[in-house]
């Protein structure tokens, strides 16, 4: 499954693009100009790009809390996602979801999802449908360390496996689910283990090397493509920022994220090792780096200037008004 | 009497109540923090403070930090109460009854009845509840309007601090399942708080404010809002009986009416959709059993029938205002 040039390109730009969005995202919410609680997803790029990079438009994604990097890599547009989070009238959900709920039905993410566990059951239901289609189209579920300790994910996981359902759960251990450690909470501390405990596949891989990821990723979809049920693919990784902007962090050691920085940034790692091996050339990066900056740079100035939602669109979208 | 936050009374309530009853346990999300991390431990305290300090005071084996497992929480607090505790519950919001409903549903409300009066489950079950931080449909709904519908279950609103050490109090001593509503945008509230030991009996309303033109009835941060406006409102001679049931189960019925026999018009505020809201639970007790004293139709001032939007404007028009009591409350006048 080796990468040619286009698509290790590819590969680079989707984890920039996340990287970026978040960057600023930290440095705008800071402000005030965005309401709510957002959740970045800093450090996780890989993850969501090695994932994604094996899915077209018609394979299904649900995510999370924490889902602006699996957007992204699925392909919903940026700018459209800038709008959203900033509440905007023709942001990708009209301004009526904001950062926990975006969604894009053409690019297949059947959305991000704020309730922890509420994502796996809908995905398997997904796969249900490409399954009964014939169409060999895949469902995968992003979750958190935290949301392998819920009792839904549990079912999915039974369900999908009783009916051989093209499906990949994904969970991303950042180590900690909120303010709780992963050690703490998930009592065997091995989330592939627990799925692999159900009757499917599983992996491990760091998730901080796109190319562990991708290759896991990949081999698990031609699993499921081929009919041999689900499967599910754990990749330990870190987030850069708190749960969510504002959180003082206090469950964390002080040094714990520079040195992760420093040592497990999925884009420093990709760019030594593509450079390294004579793949790419530091030029192509830095030619992306500056296009992404500028699309970033894009979608906060349209963001801020987009007209808010309006108060008629209150009441539309719902079944009857009383 | 000293001034303190809702939080800081809840707080302080829960620290007086675990030290006088070592039954009581404290099991959720984060009500303490720090477990399996790098940092320091007791790192949360609850993600709004309410259960602060009761780690290290209490101690792991009575306040406990649970995974992400929402029926697990509520279906162990039930099984820690019919063997001898007296737990309390955290859910980190609200919305996420959704994942547990079972535990509190089908098993926790039902037990003392199902089984003949066997047996009792002094559950407390804490949910923050509300919109106005624009955390989206999910992270904003009142909920209790579902949790009030279900027998055998009791249903605590507070609006004020003082309220709320009252109420908890009462909760914390109650041999039944308790559910209780902290309101988000209430948490900074401060007002006066009694020293000591205080307790307020649960299906006793509070008359806020006496008037004589309408009855206002209002729960949560909904009593801060007609306080608004009736602040504006007594500027212009229209003076209102303001009622907060602060309990939705058992509901102070009598103290509706009987404001009614002076008034003759009834204005009910609840920051829920309208279909089977308290207010509509409450405007159909009095219809039936209040028609007489009635001289206006009664006024609903609710949230839409949608979910709650994210948006900063769509927020704050979801939300019941002042200005919505206002109008509400001139109608019924000018009836
Ligand atoms: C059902 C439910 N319970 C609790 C929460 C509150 N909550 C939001 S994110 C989160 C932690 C999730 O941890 P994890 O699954 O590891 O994802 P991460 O935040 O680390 O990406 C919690 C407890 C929620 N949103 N939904
Ligand atoms: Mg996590």
């Amino acid at each position: 499954m080796a990468l040619d040039k286009t698509r290790l390109l590819e590969a680079y730009r989707v984890m920039k693009t996340i990287r970026e969005f978040e960057e600023r995202l930290h440095v705008e919410i800071a402000t005030g100009a965005i309401p709510g609680f957002t959740h970045l997803y800093s450090g996780q790029e890989a993850v969501a790009a090695g994932v994604c990079m094996h899915l077209s438009d018609d394979d299904y994604i649900v995510s999370t809390h924490r889902g602006h990097g699996h957007c992204i890599a699925k392909g919903c547009d940026v700018i459209g996602m800038m709008k959203e989070i900033y509440g905007r009238a023709d942001g990708l959900c009209k301004g009526k979801g904001g950062s926990m709920h975006i969604a894009d039905f053409d690019k297949g993410m059947l959305g991000a999802n704020a309730i922890v566990g509420g994502g796996p059951p809908i995905a398997t239901g997904a796969a249900i449908a490409t399954k009964l289609d014939g169409n060999g189209k895949v469902s995968a579920s992003f979750g958190g360390d935290g949301s392998s300790n819920q009792g839904t994910v549990f079912e999915a996981m039974n369900l999908a496996v009783v009916l051989k359902l093209p499906t990949l759960f994904v969970y991303e251990d950042n180590g900690y689910g909120e303010h709780t450690g992963t050690s703490y909470a998930v009592g065997s501390d091995d989330i592939a283990g627990r799925c692999e405990g159900f009757g499917m596949t599983a992996k491990k891989v760091d998730g901080g090397d796109f190319f562990a990821v991708y290759e896991a990723a990949g081999e698990l979809f031609d699993q499921l493509r081929a009919g041999d049920g689900p499967a599910a693919l754990e990749c330990t990784i870190t987030r850069f920022y708190g749960h969510y902007e504002g959180d003082p962090q206090r469950y964390r050691a002080k040094d714990e994220v520079a040195n992760f920085r420093e040592s497990k940034d999925c884009l420093k790692n990709f760019r030594q090792r593509v450079t390294g091996e004579g793949l790419l050339d530091d030029s192509d990066l830095d030619a992306i780096d500056a296009e992404v900056a500028e699309l970033i740079d894009r979608a906060v100035e349209e963001a801020k200037a987009a007209p808010a939602a309006p108060i008629s669109e209150l009441e539309t979208d719902v079944y009857i008004s009383y | 009497m000293p001034v303190k936050s809702m939080r800081d009374a809840l707080n302080e309530t829960l620290h007086a109540e675990m030290a006088r009853d070592e039954k009581i346990i404290i099991l959720g999300e984060d009500v303490a923090g720090g477990a399996g991390g790098t940092g320091v431990e007791e790192a949360a305290g609850g993600i709004f403070g309410v259960s602060a300090g009761l780690y290290t005071k209490f101690g792991k084996e009575r306040v406990i930090d649970t995974p992400i497992s929402e029926s697990a929480i509520i279906g162990a607090a039930a099984g820690a109460a019919l063997a001898g505790y007296r737990p309390i519950a955290e859910l980190m919001f609200a919305d996420f009854i959704g994942v547990s409903m079972d535990q509190l549903y089908n098993q926790i409300a039902k037990f003392r009845y199902m089984f003949g009066g066997k047996t009792r489950c002094p559950v407390v079950v804490r949910m923050p509840t509300g919109a106005g931080m624009n955390m989206g449909a999910q992270h904003s709904q009142t909920i209790y309007p579902i949790v009030t519908s279900v027998p055998g279950l009791k249903v605590v609103i507070p609006s004020n601090p003082a309220d709320a050490k009252g109420l908890m109090t009462t909760a914390l001593r109650d041999d039944d399942p308790v559910v209780f509503f902290e309101h988000k945008a209430l948490y900074p509230r401060k007002g006066e708080v009694p020293d000591g030991e205080y307790m307020i009996p649960f299906g006793e309303a509070a008359l806020v404010r006496e008037g004589e033109d309408a009855t206002v009835v209002a729960i949560a941060r909904m009593v801060t809002f007609a306080e608004k406006a009736l602040d504006g409102l007594e500027a212009n001679g229209i003076t209102c009986d303001l009622i907060d049931p602060r309990t939705t189960s058992p509901l102070d019925l009598d103290t509706i009416l009987e404001s009614l026999e002076g008034t003759g018009r009834l204005v009910i505020v609840d920051e829920s959709p309208p279909r089977c809201s308290i207010a509509s639970d409450i405007a159909g007790m009095v219809a039936s059993e209040g028609f007489d004293l009635l001289k206006a139709p009664i006024q609903m001032v609710t949230a839409p029938h949608t979910p709650v939007p994210f948006a900063k404007d769509l927020e704050r028009a979801y939300v019941p205002s002042p200005d919505d009591i206002s109008a509400a409350i001139r109608k019924v006048v000018a009836y």
